[in-house]
């Protein structure tokens, strides 16, 4: 996969690597910006609650 | 040697070779594993720290809206209104602002109400049908250990005495952790202990005289929750504590007698 991103980004080596770098930081965005606060309410990690007297 | 006359055979044969589709597999999973590696520690940096951004943002918030609450209120919020016998308060809106001198002057949080996800993000949440703060019975809140700004990260240095302070509209109220001098897992006042590491569904920490579920309120507790140990949900520390002083507020500004609490941790 990355061999083949990397064969069809236009331009030389310096253009290539700059473009790699502002695909790895969309996808570093995405994950952080919807993929984690998305999937991290089901992971058993962050509860801190004992059950309410309700 | 091998490799220069494979070569050679592979630029005169049309197709991949056998040895092509093996490297093209093998690579295929070697680019799976080092992608998924990488996105399991981008969500550890998510957890430990971008969490952390979102939460303080929501906890300034919390805290501008509190603090022009009180400034624009004629009563206090915490008192009901005329006809009722607890106040209406929406879940997500901060209540009280908490301090805890052990855990340095920086340290200082507005407690918001209700213990749902979205309500912790904000800063350390009041269970709700728990009492409010300074009454009878037991003022109950659980807050973040590792990221969601971590308010209660280090809730495990806390002593056997120390202050836990909390600020309301009219109040400052002083709440000492329990436990006996030197031992806070001792049982001491109403045999309660200061702290206790619980199961999960131990709701008893949140009666209103805690793990006591026949007692009859005599004190005014206050009880504190959070994950343990650190990055794990398989138990819980709880902390208690009991009102030992209320100072009156006047105006938002600390009071010197809440200030020298800060002179009087020792280590």
């Amino acid at each position: 996969m990355y061999v083949w991103i990397w064969r069809h980004l236009p331009g030389n080596v310096a253009l290539k690597l700059g473009q790699a770098l502002l695909l790895f930081l969309a996808v570093t965005a995405l994950l952080f910006f919807v993929v984690f606060p998305w999937i991290e309410p089901h992971l058993p990690i962050s509860q801190v609650t004992v059950p309410g007297e309700k | 040697m091998v490799d220069t006359a494979d070569d050679t055979e592979r630029r005169e044969r049309p197709g991949p070779t056998w040895g092509d589709r093996v490297r093209f597999v093998l690579r295929g999973i070697g680019q799976t594993l080092i992608t998924l590696g990488v996105v399991v520690l981008l969500f550890v940096v998510y957890e430990v720290y971008v969490t952390n951004w979102f939460a303080e943002h929501e906890q300034a918030q919390v805290r501008t809206a509190l603090k022009k609450q009180w400034l624009d209120a004629v009563k206090d919020p915490l008192l009901p209104l005329p006809g009722q016998s607890a106040p209406k308060l929406p879940e997500g809106q901060g209540i009280a602002y908490l301090y805890i001198p052990r855990l340095g002057r920086d340290f200082g949080y507005a407690i918001v109400q209700g213990t749902s996800q979205a309500d912790l993000e904000k800063g350390p949440g009041h269970y709700v049908g728990t009492a409010l703060p300074g009454q009878r019975g037991n003022f109950a809140i659980a807050g973040h250990r590792v990221g969601k700004g971590e308010p209660f990260l280090n809730l495990d240095q806390l002593q056997a005495g120390d202050a836990v302070i909390v600020q309301t509209d009219s109040n400052w109220f002083v709440y000492r952790v329990g436990g006996t001098p030197g031992d806070i897992s001792a049982a001491g006042l109403d045999g309660v202990p200061g702290r206790e590491i619980v199961d999960p569904s131990d709701g008893n920490v949140l009666l209103p005289v805690p793990d006591h579920p026949d007692a009859p309120a005599k004190h005014r507790w206050m009880t504190l929750t959070t994950c343990h140990p650190k990055f794990t949900a398989t138990q819980r520390m709880i902390l208690h504590a009991v009102l030992a002083q209320t100072v009156r507020a006047h105006g938002l500004a600390m009071p010197a007698a809440i200030s020298a609490l800060y002179n009087q941790v020792r280590s």
